[in-house]
């Protein structure tokens, strides 16, 4: 339950929420360290990041709540640029402020660009090895399994209401199956959710979203 | 100068593309035919590269594309370029969204865009599985009337097995990737996958 978890934050959306207690301080090299990793097994796109960036930061070290691992990628997938990028950014920023930022963008970049740098400077040919690129579709076919995982265990604390589940399944449909971009059904689920909430704070004759 | 330009180019890049690295790539086939950096036949080498080596697929094409051009300070010209919008804009915006924190509107909009990202997520592995669980568009008849040639069916039991490991084993999840790793090295030596 939302109301059992000590980091709820009844005043806002859980990434505004500062005063977390139960979250661990990580210094900056290690944070910098941490998105280093993550850079690293980030195969096929900025999404292969989630599941690991789920599992560090909301269930190892508890720094962010289930909510601001969500919150992260929605605001992160609404904007420009490199989704990798944004959430590092996102999560630097949330967690050690703008060094945070820098340290957590830096190390997610460092991988990329050592690796790129080297296959073509020295190891043209690795792409060509039977068990490089088998190594490579062994994660990327992994990476499904633990993106769908991830889903799941995001999903668990997320859908609550029938009109969450229906927001969920009309995205799933929207964006995977007739390939609406994802700026728009983020922009309308926004949109919706306001409705939502206003209709749903009238009909209690006080306001959800102004409870103190 | 090269490097100069390589920076403008690819900063034009992270500022005008949505929708992460694969979405990017045909903005970043425009900008290299545009600036000509490399020869446009090059770009398929770039294509295959930087989708299967670690990291943000558009950190690695504008790495390749700046190292071909004007060695490791083009690579990193070209990098810091394509990540220094994405880098500003999260940080105005996480900025703006702390500003707002009591705003019902702000709170509202995320009751329907924290369900919507489940959604999104779930959308991520139709995606990310085309070409690799199956062998074409996962949207499509032949997903019915393909018959198991359709399937890589090595490559969905690698999958499964990540499931169970993560989800009922409680591996961390990249412990599960290296695994996987050796799985997929040892098979595709023995001509598996």
């Amino acid at each position: 339950m939302r109301a059992a978890d000590p980091r709820y934050n009844r005043n806002g959306p859980y990434f505004m929420s500062r005063n977390d207690e139960s979250a661990k301080q990580v210094s900056l090299p290690a944070l910098f360290l941490v998105f280093l990793k993550l850079g690293l097994f980030t195969i096929g796109g900025g999404m292969a990041m989630v599941p690991q960036m789920q599992q560090l930061f909301a269930e190892e070290y508890k720094m962010l709540s289930q909510e601001e691992v969500i919150d992260c990628i929605a605001v992160s997938q609404s904007l420009p640029g490199v989704l990798a990028i944004n959430m590092a950014t996102f999560i630097g920023r949330r967690v050690r402020g703008v060094r945070g930022a820098v340290c957590a963008a830096v190390g997610v970049v460092i991988p990329s660009f050592v690796i790129i740098c080297l296959a073509v400077l020295v190891l043209d040919q690795i792409g060509e090895m039977k068990a490089v690129q088998g190594a490579f579709t062994g994660v990327k076919a992994a990476v499904c399994g633990l993106i769908l995982v991830t889903a799941f265990r995001l999903g668990k604390q997320i859908l609550k209401s029938p009109f969450e589940w229906v927001m969920m399944a009309a995205a799933l449909l929207a964006a995977g199956v007739f390939g609406v971009n994802v700026v728009w059904v983020i922009l309308g689920a926004a949109v919706l959710g306001i409705i939502y909430t206003v209709i749903a704070g009238e009909r209690r004759g006080g306001g959800k979203g102004a409870s103190k | 100068m090269k490097c100069l330009l390589l920076f403008a180019a690819f900063f034009r890049t992270g500022l005008f593309s949505f929708g992460g690295g694969l979405a990017m790539l045909p903005l970043i086939y425009q900008t290299v035919q545009e600036f000509g950096f490399m020869p446009p036949e090059e770009f398929s080498d770039l294509l295959a590269l930087s989708q299967v080596t670690p990291g943000a697929i558009a950190v690695n094409a504008a790495t390749y594309v700046g190292i071909l051009t004007a060695g490791i300070p083009g690579a990193a010209s070209a990098t810091v370029g394509v990540v220094l919008p994405s880098f500003l804009i999260t940080l105005i915006v996480v900025r703006f969204l702390e500003k707002f924190r009591d705003s019902r509107y702000v709170e509202g909009a995320f009751s329907g865009i924290r369900p919507v990202t489940i959604g999104l997520i779930g959308s991520a592995v139709l995606f990310l599985s085309e070409g690799v669980l199956v062998r074409g568009p996962l949207i499509s008849a032949e997903l019915f009337t393909g018959g198991l040639e359709y399937y890589d069916l090595t490559a969905v039991a690698i999958m499964a097995a990540s499931v169970v490991l993560m989800a009922v084993l409680k591996v961390k999840p990249i412990r599960v990737m290296l695994i996987m790793a050796a799985a997929g090295a040892a098979l595709g030596s023995a001509g598996l996958l």
